[in-house]
């Protein structure tokens, strides 16, 4: 059951409508950004209110939720969200990807395969991918209207000629169907193939700043990058030292004083899964 | 061996128990009530109600009291709780010249129809720590009052100029509906009845600076206060089913009119212009930095250059919202790991293509 | 024509417009992908059930809605449930009603968007002959793996060809349902639609 008092998923009726049709068009028009009235919601702007928006927007008493924050569930930020809808829709929730029809996350796409069926919602600071080079609004509303994309390349190149690489680390810019220039989220570049041709729905929210876009499924998502330098992804040099994983996205972490530092997964239910299928003492380090 | 952390559902629920303690205070102390807060923290109250964009003394002194007195935190509850509200329609404009007056002065004539009245403020208060009023108990005797309200309506200082054709006139009503930003994102250029709103729920600190600014040469533009007004006005609603405006309760309300110099343009002949402020409650400091702001943002409108801050209506539009502004500040406290490890990994391998490895320390 | 307001919406109003949303943005993120709608409770004289759920769920007093002929009997349930403007003008509509594809207007007399907001074009909704069978169409675009094909009655080429026309003008365009009784399939601006046996687009 949802607490009294309030409509189902906290937003009024017409609050979703007006969300449900901007998701329509952000579908049509993959990686325009839309904007939309976005509420103040109980939760701190800057903290998931995109989002949280979209996620109530979508939200049917048949989903079944999963939220990360820096691929972890337990995180405060990723608790404090679940817990959220538990309470205004009384929905079912889980910490496995394969269980969820609905995932909510901050900085990052989960190591395990998506699905048919599935939607991602990001939660989004800026969705302007140019506002770092062009701060007005009017402006970067204009250069995506003519596919004006020339101050990106110039800003990559600045870091190739600088440091002989695009030193871009998150948040790397992508072109979404050939045509719009769009922020993926500040997820590492580390996540950017997994948004390529996605057999899951892809939205982004961005309650402070009032846009939202998406990304159909299998719809070709290119990081920009250079022929003479390509687009690569950051790669550990030791496996997670918990499960062994050599194919995740690695934290690190300092254990002590002198600074002895440990890598492990960030994405906490592969690492977890990964370590049930195994024999304990296969997992210690 | 590593155990990664866990535990973040106890851990809200002991801080929110601890926060509960720490805003009761000292359980000796007798609890603050909302008739008091209300009643003798009314600046406070009166701000939230501003910022928060809610007219409700009642609600913002609870929001008050549950923000610890912390009142851009009062002023986002009360916003939360306006978002589950259903909307019934837009009031019809307020008439602030039929404003029950408490207190009204103009900078620009020394006597006008209605005359200055003084009305309660600190303006003339020598700031000295009062320290009778520390050991409380003592109830101040009443200020007369006059019998009667002062004039049954007293003309705007501004409209009094407007006869002579000595200030642009009032745009007339358009018969548009009016926008709110609450309801639409920001279209740049934004149309000035979504601008003041804006700058009416805008930050009283921000607004205040900018103002300032403008008055230092960061987009000057010789304000005088032509009239501040603070009172009651009644609230009109024309319900769909009746046709005909009913009264559906009053505002206290505080009314800045700034006239400023204006040499004319290739399409305007000199003249005074207008920068107008508007806020729930008493709140001159905010409604006359209101006005300072409108009368900047409109440079683009009266031909004069854009170069001042105070001026550039997608910055002033876009932070001038203290709800947004402390959400994305503060928001720098969450995580942050997985961007940080992508910068860490990105750092050490510009410094090992610098030939510095990351182990050795650097020199001085 | 008033009469249509008296009749009932949704049973539920809250969850089958939650329902029917996220078959509806199914349908348009997999084009050619056939949902099935919650119906509203009872028949809506000038509108199938699909479509009926379908502005049940997206249309309020924000978005005027455009009727042709023989979908004008449900004005009165529209204004009723929805509380939308109903337009004469094709230009003005933010969701357009017609059955069958002939009773559609030239389609560059909708709002297709602008460059700097595409997403002010029209959403039309097309009560069609059949879907699911009828004539043969291929389809590519984002939300298609490659090539998928769906089956929908009563499109001829002139049309599919006027459609094909906005192509040029994206991101400019128009979002089209196609239902069928209480069947939707999405055609968004992207979805490029081909008679199979024809020859590709140039």
């Amino acid at each position: 059951m949802h607490e009294a008092g309030y409509n189902f998923a906290y937003l009024d009726e017409q609050t979703k409508r007006a969300i449900r049709r901007g998701l329509l068009k952000a579908v049509a028009i993959p990686g325009h950004q839309v904007p939309f009235a976005s509420r103040e919601m109980p939760l701190p702007y800057g903290w998931g209110t995109g989002g949280i928006q979209l996620t109530a927007a979508l939200l049917g008493r048949e989903d079944v939720l999963k939220v990360i924050d820096q691929g972890a569930d337990d995180t405060t930020n990723a608790v404090s969200i679940r817990r959220f809808f538990a309470r205004t829709a009384g929905v079912a929730t889980t910490t496995r990807v394969v269980e969820a029809t609905l995932i909510q996350t901050r900085h990052r796409i989960p190591e395990a395969p998506l699905a048919e069926g599935q939607i991602v919602v990001f939660q989004v600071p800026i969705p302007e991918p140019l506002r770092w080079m062009e701060a007005s609004e009017r402006e970067t509303r204009r250069m995506h209207a003519l596919k004006e994309y020339g101050l990106m390349h110039v800003s990559l190149y600045e870091d190739v000629a600088r440091h002989g690489r695009i030193a871009k680390t998150y948040d790397y810019p992508v072109m979404v169907a050939g045509r719009y220039l769009m922020s993926p989220s500040p997820i590492p570049k580390f996540d950017n193939p997994k948004l390529d041709r996605s057999p899951a729905l892809q939205l982004f929210g961005a309650g402070r700043e009032r846009r939202l876009y998406a990304v159909p499924p299998y719809t070709e998502v290119n990081s920009l990058d250079f022929d003479d330098h390509p687009f690569t992804v950051e790669r550990w040099s030791q496996p997670c030292a918990l499960c062994g994983a050599t194919d995740s996205y690695l934290d690190e972490i300092i254990t002590d004083d002198a600074g002895t530092r440990m890598l492990v997964c960030s994405d906490t239910d592969h690492c977890g899964a990964r370590r049930a299928e195994r024999p304990a003492e296969e997992c210690t380090p | 061996m590593y155990v990664s952390v866990k535990g973040g559902e106890r851990a809200i629920d002991n801080a929110h128990r601890w926060l509960a303690e720490a805003r009761r205070g000292d359980p000796a102390v007798a609890e603050l009530s909302l008739e008091q807060i209300a009643g003798q923290l009314a600046g406070s109250v009166d701000r939230v109600m501003a910022e928060g964009s809610l007219y409700d003394p009642e609600l913002a002194a609870l929001a008050i009291k549950q923000a610890r007195g912390d009142l851009i935190e009062a002023v986002f509850l009360l916003r939360a709780y306006r978002s589950t509200l259903p909307r019934f329609g837009a009031a019809e404009p307020l008439d602030t010249a039929q404003m029950a007056i408490r207190r009204r002065v103009s900078a620009t004539f020394k006597d006008l129809p209605g005359g200055q009245i003084l009305g309660p403020t600190f303006d003339y208060t020598h700031r000295l720590l009062d320290f009778q009023l520390a050991a409380g108990g003592a109830v101040p005797p009443p200020a007369e009052r006059a019998a009667e309200p002062v004039a049954p309506a007293m003309p705007r200082v501004a409209d009094l100029l407007g006869a002579d054709g000595l200030i642009e006139p009032e745009a007339a009503d358009d018969g548009r509906p009016v926008g709110d930003l609450t309801r639409e994102p920001f279209r740049f250029p934004v149309d000035r009845d979504v601008r003041l709103q804006a700058l009416a729920r805008g930050d009283e600190g921000f607004l205040l600076a900018l103002g300032y600014s403008s008055q230092r040469g960061y987009g000057r533009n010789h304000p005088f206060v032509g009239e501040l007004r603070i009172g009651e006005v009644a609230v009109e609603f024309v319900p769909e089913e009746l046709g005909f405006a009913v009264e559906i309760g009053t505002l206290t309300v505080t009314e800045c009119q700034m006239v400023n110099q204006f040499k004319g343009s290739a399409e305007r002949p000199a003249q005074f212009t207008r920068g107008y402020g508007l806020v729930f409650g008493h709140g001159e400091r905010k409604a006359m930095s209101m006005a300072l702001v409108d009368r900047a943002l409109r440079a683009g409108e009266l031909d004069e250059a854009v170069q001042a801050p105070a001026q550039d209506e997608e910055f002033v539009l876009y932070h001038c919202d203290n709800v947004q502004a402390t959400g994305f500040v503060e928001h720098l406290k969450l995580p942050h790991y997985v961007d940080f490890q992508s910068e860490l990994e990105m750092v050490r391998a510009l410094r090992a293509a610098a030939g510095r490895p990351a182990e050795e320390p650097e020199d001085a | 024509m008033n009469d249509t307001a008296t009749l009932p919406g949704f049973a539920d109003p809250v969850h089958d417009a939650q329902r029917a949303f996220r078959a509806l943005l199914d349908a348009l993120a997999r084009p050619g992908r056939i949902h099935r709608l919650p119906p509203p409770l009872r028949a809506v004289p000038g509108l199938g059930p699909a479509a009926a759920a379908l502005a049940l769920t997206l249309v309020d007093f924000e978005t005027p809605v455009w009727l042709a002929p023989s979908c004008a009997p449900a004005a009165g349930f529209l204004r009723f449930h929805c509380g939308c403007p109903i337009v004469t003008e094709p230009e003005q509509a933010a969701f357009a009603f017609a059955c069958g594809f002939a009773e559609l207007p030239v389609l560059e007399r909708f709002a297709l968007g602008t460059e700097e907001e595409p997403e002010r074009a029209a959403t039309l909704v097309v009560e069609a002959a059949a879907l699911g069978e009828g004539r043969a169409l291929r389809l590519r675009g984002p939300g298609i793996a490659g090539e998928c094909r769906t089956h929908i009655g009563g499109l001829d080429d002139e049309w599919l060809a006027a459609r094909a026309m906005l192509h040029a003008l994206y991101p400019c365009g128009l979002d089209l349902f196609v239902t069928c009784a209480e069947r939707v399939c999405g055609l968004p601006r992207t979805t490029r639609i081909e008679p199979p046996c024809a020859p590709a687009e140039a």
